[in-house]
């Protein structure tokens, strides 16, 4: 129903290479998330795939069709902007049913879209409001909801939650996944936030630069991440890395130890340094630590543990949790 | 601004600008109020007396009064319609990205800076004249009669010559408007499967309609008082045909020296630009809000 495949994908705007070159499968029903740094080529990517941008080289087929050179409507996929795009004049109703006029629906078939999708995301009583009476959250809810009601082959959303905050983002959150569960249909979704890649995807494709870093289920990614680059992005806080002696002595060029994976000690372990800053989380406690010749650690500990600014503290990295990576920056 | 005290101080603040506003308008305002009035015929100064209503009642009865009016009318009416469809289609070419958009965009604001008068007598005498005129050329190229316009369709001429001077006007507000339509509402449309035409009438057109309306009352209240075009190019004829308000005003005030009966009529003028003014505002109004 709403596979998307890139082959050789790539684009340059005038002179600039964004990206280079992209192959990627997308299965039918799949939440596929997009995740990188700022100005990696996300929105691009995504906005190569709903025809937005043409491609400079390469095939997109959607469906198993060609859609390379189709326009936005006829590939029948649905997207939700990063500023929603509601259209400022139309009712929420008017919004809603948009797509369903474009394609001539007759009335009936509409309004009973429309209130479909409206009790679907909540926005039964606002059927009537213009958007700029609505929350950041209820316009949200209006621009999927537009998405939705044509029943498209797939969705795709450009750091839909961005605008909101965070409590709202935790919840829009939970409402996104819900509803890929009930309709089933692929969703890609760009976001820059690892937190929402590693709960809502099925597979997260980690982009740097326009290049696929890594394409893998979020576990995967954070158990076996393929290169120094998705090893610090995916995980917080971030994972450290020591470089120089001491990775030497461990035959490697960095090696790479989660926060969590390393056990503080008040008397003996593998490394020893000074407390700078601790956090108390309650739930966690956050170390900070000064180590002679390897710089600065994270130690993520649990919540009763009471170590201190100024304090020694000894550290070792539990079993089978250290990541070696070569000096190109992949795993060994 | 909504706490009492920047309410108070707003309106000191203004206070100024209000008076001088007011005192700017009032003083004419009233003169010309009170000369309705009297008899006043500058051919027997220092006879005026109190006559009442009988300068309204002369104007009234003047049987040019209804022809002007309905002139008047029609002109506004006319270039009002051709200058907001013209200057709505010329944006949308001028907002496409084409060689030289800034120089072509200087050329299509031209014409706003050319004076009435020149630019009336410009297509008076090398645009539609019978004889030397471009259109008669070009009418002869065809080997059609030419035209004489100012003699057959002397209106139709007015309204292409003034819509001609105001077309800048609209279409740069319009462009101006346009731009500002976000980027992303015409991609969501066009996934939403909105044709051009789709895409202009429910997203476009909607954006617009708060700049059209400022275009329409800025340019009602213009072509109201047109005058110059009329004065160098028809004079009012042939008979009344391209006779509107002001012009019949300055007829009867500076060829029959009445000020008595000229100021009735600026008076009625004002009333009428008032009715207009309310009745398009009634109408469109409300795209203003918000
Ligand atoms: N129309 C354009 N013309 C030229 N360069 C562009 C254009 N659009 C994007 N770029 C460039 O392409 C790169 C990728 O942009 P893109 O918007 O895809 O980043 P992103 O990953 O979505 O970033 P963010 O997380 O900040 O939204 C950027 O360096 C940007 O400057
Ligand atoms: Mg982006």
């Amino acid at each position: 129903m709403g596979s998307i495949s890139l082959q050789n994908v790539s684009k340059n705007f005038g002179g600039v290479t964004v990206i280079p070159d992209i192959s990627l499968e997308i299965e039918d029903g799949q939440f596929v998330v997009f995740v990188g740094p700022s100005g990696c080529g996300k929105s691009t990517l995504l906005r190569l795939i709903a025809g937005l941008e043409d491609v400079s080289g390469g095939v997109i087929q959607i469906d198993g069709q060609d859609m390379t050179r189709t326009a936005p409507a006829q590939r029948k996929l649905s997207m939700v902007f990063q500023s929603y795009a509601l259209y400022p004049h139309m009712s929420v109703r008017g919004n809603i049913a948009f797509p369903l006029k474009m394609e001539g629906a007759d009335k009936e078939t509409i309004d009973k879209a429309v209130n479909n999708a409206a009790s679907i995301l909540n926005l039964t009583d606002y059927l009537d409001r213009k958007p700029r009476q609505l929350s950041g959250g209820q316009r949200q809810r209006v621009a999927i909801g537009r998405a939705i009601v044509r029943q498209p082959k797939a969705f795709l959303f450009d750091e839909p939650l961005s605008n909101l905050d965070a409590a709202l983002r935790v919840n829009m959150r939970l409402e996104i996944s819900e509803l890929h569960k009930k309709l089933k249909t692929t969703m890609v979704y760009v976001t820059h936030d690892q937190v929402e890649a590693m709960t809502m995807a099925d597979k997260i494709v980690v982009l740097n630069a326009g290049n696929i870093e890594q394409y893998g289920t979020p576990l995967e990614l954070y158990t076996k991440p393929a290169n120094r680059f998705v090893a610090g992005f995916i995980g917080s806080p971030r994972m450290n890395f020591i470089e120089g002696d001491e990775a030497k002595k461990m035959g490697a060029h960095t090696v790479g130890v989660r926060p969590e994976h390393l056990s503080p000690s008040k008397t003996e372990g593998l490394w020893a340094g000074t407390v700078g800053v601790a956090e108390h989380l309650g739930s966690d406690t956050f170390l900070y630590v000064h180590v002679d010749d390897v710089g600065q650690i994270t130690v993520r500990a649990s919540g009763d543990v009471a170590f201190h600014s100024g304090e020694t503290v000894y550290m070792t990295p539990m079993d089978g949790r250290l990541y070696k990576f070569d000096a190109q920056g992949q795993a060994i | 601004m909504a706490t009492q005290q920047t309410q108070t101080a707003a309106r000191l603040m203004m206070s100024p600008a209000v008076l001088l506003l007011l005192a700017w308008m009032l003083i004419p305002l009233s003169m010309t109020l009170y000369f309705s009035f009297q008899r006043y015929n500058l051919l027997m100064p220092g006879m005026e007396y109190f006559t009442g209503l009988d300068n309204y009642r002369y104007f009234f009865a003047n049987p040019n009064f209804w022809a002007a009016l309905t002139n008047t009318l029609v002109l506004v009416g006319g270039v009002l319609a051709i200058t907001l469809i013209g200057g709505t289609l010329l944006a949308l070419l001028l907002d496409q990205p084409i060689f030289g958009q800034g120089i072509v965009r200087l050329l299509v604001i031209a014409p706003f800076f050319v004076m009435p008068t020149v630019s009336a007598l410009v297509w008076k005498n090398m645009m539609m004249h019978p004889v030397n005129g471009l259109f008669s050329f070009i009418a002869r190229v065809f080997g059609v009669q030419p035209l004489d316009w100012f003699g057959q369709v002397p209106m139709l001429s007015i309204i292409l010559i003034v819509s001609w001077q105001w077309l800048p006007f609209a279409t740069l507000i319009i462009l101006t408007a346009l731009q500002s339509l976000d980027e992303e509402q015409k991609e969501a449309a066009g996934m939403d499967g909105a044709g051009p035409l789709s895409l202009f009438f429910y997203i476009i057109l909607p954006h617009l309609a708060r700049a059209i309306t400022v275009v329409m009352l800025i340019q009602t209240i213009f072509l109201l008082s047109i005058f110059a075009e009329i004065f160098v190019t028809t004079a009012g004829g042939p008979g009344v045909a391209t006779t509107n308000l002001t012009f019949l005003i300055y007829i009867q005030s500076l060829l029959q020296f009445d000020v008595g009966l000229a100021s009735a009529g600026g008076i009625v003028a004002v009333i009428l630009a008032n009715i207009v003014a309310l009745f398009l505002l009634r109408i469109v109004g409300r795209n203003l809000d918000a």
